[in-house]
């Protein structure tokens, strides 16, 4: 009888002991992006090549961003992403918190060949990527031009839907109420600049619909739900090249960033996963990207091998740039939290 | 006690430690952490230990003591764990946002000259004593500027309690909000739980497995998709917008998404199983002889139904009621989907700290805000339905 006890006691445990226990077989190497038509992109031109390059596997996952996923994956420790894409925000942060590895830049084409963004001691610039307006041309034939427009109910009747939370929603507002795109961040800066975003935001607030994923705002605008709506500029290209819509970017008031990738701490296939962001940067297969989605790339060679078809739609145009506003990085970081919060409460007045 | 006895309870104690161990790591031990984390703040006193000790005859008004500024440069050249570091930055721009910036400034000046630092020439914010104030501040182990803060309060700096500015934070009137949204989710499943589990056990057959299944099927399928469903529904261009147009019953499409008319019906939908099994289970066990038994003693039928049936079928009411609500103040991706700004609920607010700004600790006070009230509301949910039972 005793023994019996003690079977089923050690039983009990070890069954507990066995659900705890953490996989042994070694993982593949994981590479983790946004989601959407940019990552079945992703998946024809890096992914599947770079599977069948090296005989092995390659698991590829979504997600939607937040330094505190990442930080909680490393902090854990054995994390099981290894190569994931970031937003300059989560670059700057988890580079200043010890969550990447430091990228060997001698395993990678020539540094001088990037631009000046993409090249960091965590991270390697994978796109340019744009928030512009986005509006159905078939809908409103003579549409907005700027952020003045967008907040005109009057002039173009509708709904309006924008990202939920303060980063590129203040900016905005500030370049609606009519100050220049490269004085936002001066603006804002000030807490006077931050009120006078809020008091803009006021006069929209009951006609915006908000979006938190990328794929919403296109939704939206398909459905006719809203009439205008800011949204990823590769995006919008992509549901016109597929679904066979007229949706229209309107460059002057958009706000451009890089995308980089970065390598997950003491990630298991780390050395896989630089190999695989190599891959990823050669010019001839950042080349492709184009053709699928229209985001503009961090190695100057690959711009030059880009269809003269597809240059117009890339954020990296010099006439698409020209009254664009690159994303503040540092004021983000800084920032963040405190206006967050103060969204938060202004969303729930 | 014999040996016998002794063995037979050492058998059962055996047979029960897999689920005492279970509920203590998954149950016990994630909320106490949870806990912990919302009050414990051993970061500062980790990163900056010199600081801590020089900070101590500082009364945080005046300017701070020379030894303390040098300290603090001294613990930020000994740091090298890069990780407590960033924790420790993380920390003090939560409290005083521009710290992000500034330290990644000070650190790299701290490590790149020797001997005293002028800090004021590196950046003037450190002429400001609100960056040191909030500096010695961190180097408490335990705080309660979480929980200030999940309840829109926080320190002033003299110490005292003072609300937060109302354009700065918003945590009361979402928590309250949440709770409304729970209540209203509640009494609408009861109002049409109870009709159809009384409507489902009065009937036999295909027909009974018919409603049953109605309620059940949804039970199967993912919250998401369930969600997604009411969306297309719901939408200005959808389904029930276009058939009244359609029908010529109204003119221009009802608002009915983004908007909490919206949430509570898709909430509704989705949390109505929880409500109609516990009332069915109950029902079927009422002797079938009950209403018979008061119509021969002369009632008409609605009040042996108000007198007999509907008391004897609140238990279930109550049960189902309990696990409706409980299910509703977590809801996070109904809202998120169908509702507007101002119907997000408490959750929302939770993920955005843990996954947005990875700050567990605000995280945690407002979880534990959360469960406090959600055991306070249980409490005297508990006094209210024993007394109704008394009273029967």
């Amino acid at each position: 009888m005793r023994k019996r006890v003690g079977i089923l006691t050690m039983g009990g445990l070890l069954a507990v002991g066995l659900g705890m226990a953490m996989p042994a077989a070694a993982r593949d190497l994981t590479v983790v992006s946004w989601g959407g038509n940019y990552q079945d992109a992703q998946r024809e031109i890096f992914f599947k090549p770079y599977a069948e390059k090296t005989g092995k596997p390659l698991l590829d996952e979504s997600w939607d961003g937040g330094i505190g996923v990442l930080q909680a994956k490393v902090k854990a420790g054995n994390p099981n992403w290894d190569a994931v894409q970031v937003e300059v925000e989560e670059l700057a942060l988890g580079c200043a918190d010890g969550l990447y590895e430091t990228i060997d830049w001698s395993k990678l084409p020539d540094k001088g060949k990037f631009i000046p963004t993409a090249v960091g001691d965590c991270g390697v610039g994978a796109i340019v990527w744009s928030t512009a307006i986005a509006y159905d041309s078939d809908k409103i034939a003579d549409g907005p031009k700027s952020w003045a427009d967008f907040w005109d109910v009057q002039k173009f009747p509708g709904k309006r839907s924008l990202r939920k939370g303060p980063k590129y929603t203040l900016e905005f507002a500030l370049m609606a109420d009519g100050v220049a795109p490269a004085e936002v961040y001066d603006v804002l800066a000030t807490p006077e600049g931050v009120d006078r975003a809020f008091k803009k935001l006021d006069e929209l607030k009951a006609n915006i619909v908000w979006w938190e994923s990328g794929a919403q705002p296109l939704q939206f605008l398909a459905s006719g739900e809203v009439a205008m709506a800011s949204a990823y500029n590769g995006r919008i290209t992509g549901i016109n090249r597929t679904e066979n819509r007229h949706f229209k970017v309107v460059w002057p008031g958009s706000i451009y960033a890089v995308d980089s990738w970065v390598i997950l701490k003491d990630a298991e296939n780390k050395d896989a996963a630089l190999d695989f962001i190599a891959f990823a940067s050669q010019p001839e297969n950042q080349a492709k990207l184009p053709g699928y989605v229209a985001y503009g790339l961090t190695n100057t060679d690959a711009a030059g091998l880009v269809p003269a078809e597809f240059k117009a739609d890339l954020p990296t145009e010099p006439a698409n740039m020209e009254q664009a506003l690159s994303l503040d990085v540092d004021f983000w970081i800084d920032n963040s939290e405190a206006l967050t919060q103060r969204f938060n409460a202004w969303l729930a007045q | 006690m014999s040996e016998a006895t002794a063995r037979t309870r050492l058998g059962a104690l055996g047979l029960v430690a897999p689920l005492v161990l279970f509920l203590a790591l998954f149950f016990a031990w994630p909320l106490v952490s949870v806990l912990k984390e919302s009050v414990s703040d051993p970061v500062g006193l980790r990163a900056f230990p010199a600081t801590a000790e020089a900070a101590l005859g500082w009364d945080r008004q005046s300017e701070p003591p020379i030894a303390m500024k040098q300290a603090f440069v001294e613990d930020l050249r000994a740091i090298d764990d890069q990780q407590l570091l960033g924790d420790a930055v993380r920390r003090l721009n939560s409290a005083q946002n521009g710290f992000r910036t500034l330290m990644s400034k000070t650190v790299r000046a701290a490590q790149e000259q020797s001997g005293p630092l002028d800090l004021v020439a590196v950046d003037k914010r450190w002429a400001d004593v609100r960056f040191w104030r909030a500096v010695a501040n961190s180097t408490y182990p335990y705080t309660d500027r979480n929980l200030l803060a999940a309840l829109d309060y926080q320190r002033d700096a003299a110490g005292k309690v003072v609300a937060l500015p109302a354009e700065a934070s918003a945590n009361t009137a979402i928590l309250i909000r949440t709770l409304w949204i729970g209540a209203v989710v509640t009494i609408a499943c009861a109002l049409i739980g109870l009709p159809y589990a009384m409507l489902a056990a009065s009937l036999t057959g295909w027909k009974r497995q018919l409603l049953l299944g109605a309620v059940l099927l949804p039970l199967w399928t993912s919250l998401l998709v369930r969600t997604a469903a009411w969306f297309i529904l719901l939408q200005e261009k959808g389904l029930i917008n276009d058939t009244l147009i359609g029908l010529g019953l109204i003119d221009g499409p009802l608002p009915l998404i983004f908007n909490r008319l919206g949430v509570v019906i898709a909430m509704t939908h989705v949390l109505l199983p929880f409500m109609v099994l516990p009332i069915y289970s109950v029902l079927l066990a009422i002797p079938k002889n009950l209403m018979p038994a008061a119509a021969s003693l002369g009632a008409p039928p609605w009040r042996a139904f108000l007198r007999v049936l509907l008391p004897l079928s609140l238990r279930g009411v109550v049960s189902g009621s309990l696990l409706v609500f409980m299910t509703a103040i977590g809801y996070y991706i109904t809202p998120a989907l169908i509702g507007g700004a101002q119907d997000q609920m408490i959750s929302s607010v939770i993920a955005f700290y843990a996954l947005g700004s990875a700050n567990w600790g605000m995280a945690g006070a407002l979880g534990a805000i959360l469960l406090v009230a959600t055991l306070a509301l249980y409490a005297v949910y508990g006094r209210l339905s024993s007394d109704r039972a008394g009273s029967l």
